[in-house]
């Protein structure tokens, strides 16, 4: 009954489309993209690749000393795949000096440190390289809040976030990411040994479907448990989405004028393109 | 009578009005040069869809002091045309608005009678609500138009029909939504259906103007249609490309089919009218 199934030529279509006008609207021609040798930036590449022409992408691998071998390698089939530049700017030496200065940073502290460190580096190099940073959340991670605010959740435009991460994986098959990508767990890579579904305490393919009957088909939660999901874990994966839900908004202005920004001063970001 | 009608598929500058002008004619030019009779442009096709804020600031007046209608009103001295732009009325209200040219001079303007203020949409929010439904006569019979959302109604075309057109030329500015494993997306399939629907139930041309592009995250399909008064699909633009789609139109076809399906001739217009007087008067029901 719950069919995620995308239909992947049209999904491909629309969203290279997306990442060519909201780049090249603006006056820009090139992307840059933080490659993590995971799926959802290894397809993030791929689009931006086919939207701008894989000379228009940078590719910036980002190793904290601690990242598994692994993904800088997979990482490298990306880029020896599609061709798209490439740089490899390691965030150890920015990140040990706070970690000593903080030694009892948890490793969550660690993991927002370092998505922000390579958030600097990669609006760092949007500037160098002249090219729009290229987000790659997913639908999942956006309701989940499973993201750092300011780090890898910062963005300029973002192809993938309405697609849930069974979807991001269906999309990357059709696509061509090699397959050592796509199968592999699914992790942030911030500590060792680390994966999204161990953390989480639960698996995508589970919470993607929860996630699809609460939000597009707008399922109660009591329809949820109805439909087969557990009652606990219906009301955990609810109230998860709802207290992230200011990492998918701006902070609010406090309103004293008769025209505010984000209230009634009202515009796209397409304004005039 | 044949005609040859064309569809412009076009992406627009949100907010930008001298820009979405000259791409209209430019297009106008490329229409003429392919022997079209009749040119429609989709929804809001010089302004752009998503305007929340810029609806005052990009609105008109559709007449011929009007620097922009003054350019199209002189193209439309070569073929009859349909723009969509922000009409600002004597009292300052501003419509979501088609018009139609011909021969220079403003024929008919349609005002946005549905505006969609849900999910995405918030139009409602920005415009006034139109409040008429007319069809009218142009030099290739009597037609009406509609825009998106007045189309997702079912009465705005059975009027039409009512007050005459034979034609109905539908424009868009739809963003679509729904992607599943199906062939195209549920908006779009939506739409197709109904339009199919409209042209078969009501024996008579229905032509879809649909736009392309993005507006932040956005996507308009294109997909622009013509359906026979069969329900035959005569031609179809391309999804999510621009460009102009011809289409062959013999208005004698309405001959063939109501000779063969008198849908027109049977209609109990006086029994529905005295059903919408009493379910009109029904509180518990309907008092819009």
């Amino acid at each position: 009954m719950i069919d995620l199934t995308l239909n992947t030529d049209l999904a491909r279509t629309i969203l290279t489309g997306f990442v060519h006008s909201e780049i090249s609207r603006v006056g820009f021609a090139r992307a840059v993209i933080g490659l993590s040798g995971g799926v959802d930036s290894a397809l993030s590449c791929y689009l931006a690749a086919e939207a701008l022409g894989p000379q228009n992408v940078l590719a910036v691998r980002m190793p904290y000393k601690s990242s598994a071998q692994d993904s800088v390698e997979h990482a490298q089939l990306v880029i020896d795949a599609l061709g798209v530049q490439s740089l490899t700017v390691p965030i150890t030496e920015m990140a040990d000096p706070l970690f000593e200065r903080f030694p009892e940073a948890n490793p969550v502290r660690r993991g927002n440190v370092m998505a922000r460190l390579r958030m600097i580096v990669l609006y760092d190099q949007s500037e160098a390289f002249r090219g729009l940073v290229v987000g790659t959340g997913n639908k999942t991670e956006i309701l989940l809040g499973y993201t750092t605010l300011y780090g890898d959740a910062a963005c300029a435009l973002n192809p993938l976030g309405d697609l849930y991460k069974t979807q991001v994986r269906q999309l990357s098959r059709a696509i061509g990411v090699p397959e050592a990508i796509v199968a592999k767990p699914p992790s942030a890579d911030l500590w060792l040994g680390q994966t999204d579904e161990g953390e989480l305490g639960f698996t995508y393919a589970e919470v993607d479907q929860l996630l699809y009957l609460l939000i597009d088909q707008r399922y109660s939660p009591e329809e949820c448990v109805a439909a087969g999901f557990a009652e606990k874990f219906v009301a955990a994966v609810v109230e998860r989405v709802r207290r992230n839900h200011f990492k998918r908004v701006l902070p609010p202005i406090a309103k004293l004028s008769n025209r505010t920004v984000g209230y009634d001063f009202l515009y796209l970001r397409d304004w005039g393109t | 009578m044949k005609l040859t009608l064309a569809l412009a598929q076009i992406n627009t500058h949100l907010g930008d009005v001298a820009a979405n002008l000259e791409k209209h004619l430019a297009l106008i030019q490329e229409a003429q040069t392919a022997g079209a009779d009749l040119l429609v442009f989709p929804e809001l096709s010089l302004t752009g869809y998503v305007l929340q804020d810029l609806a005052s600031a990009v609105a008109l007046r559709p007449t011929s002091d009007n620097p922009v209608f003054q350019r199209l009103l002189q193209a439309s001295q070569a073929l009859d045309l349909v723009v969509g732009f922000v009409d600002e009325d004597r009292r300052h209200r501003f419509f979501i608005a088609a018009a139609y040219l011909s021969a220079g001079e403003l024929v008919h303007v349609h005002h946005k009678v549905y505006l969609p203020t849900y999910g995405l949409f918030d139009e409602g929010r920005f415009f006034a609500w139109g409040d008429a439904v007319h069809a009218f006569d142009t030099r290739f019979g009597r037609v009406g138009m509609l825009i998106c959302e007045d189309f997702w109604h079912a009465s705005p075309p059975y009027l039409l029909w009512l007050d005459g057109a034979d034609m109905l030329l539908l424009t868009s500015a739809s963003p679509g939504r729904g992607l599943t494993s199906g062939p195209q997306l549920e908006s779009a399939r939506w739409v197709e259906q109904i339009n199919q629907a409209y042209a078969s139930l009501f024996t008579a041309f229905v032509a879809h103007a649909n736009r392309v592009g993005y507006e932040d995250g956005l996507h308009f399909w294109g997909g622009s249609t013509v359906y026979d008064p069969n329900g035959e699909l005569l031609a179809k633009g391309p999804y999510d490309q621009e460009g102009i789609t011809l289409a062959e139109i013999d208005m004698n076809q309405l001959h063939r089919t109501r000779a063969r399906l008198p849908l027109l001739r049977d209609e109990r217009t006086a029994l529905v009218l005295r059903e919408m007087n009493r379910i009109q008067a029904d509180s518990r029901q309907f008092g819009r």
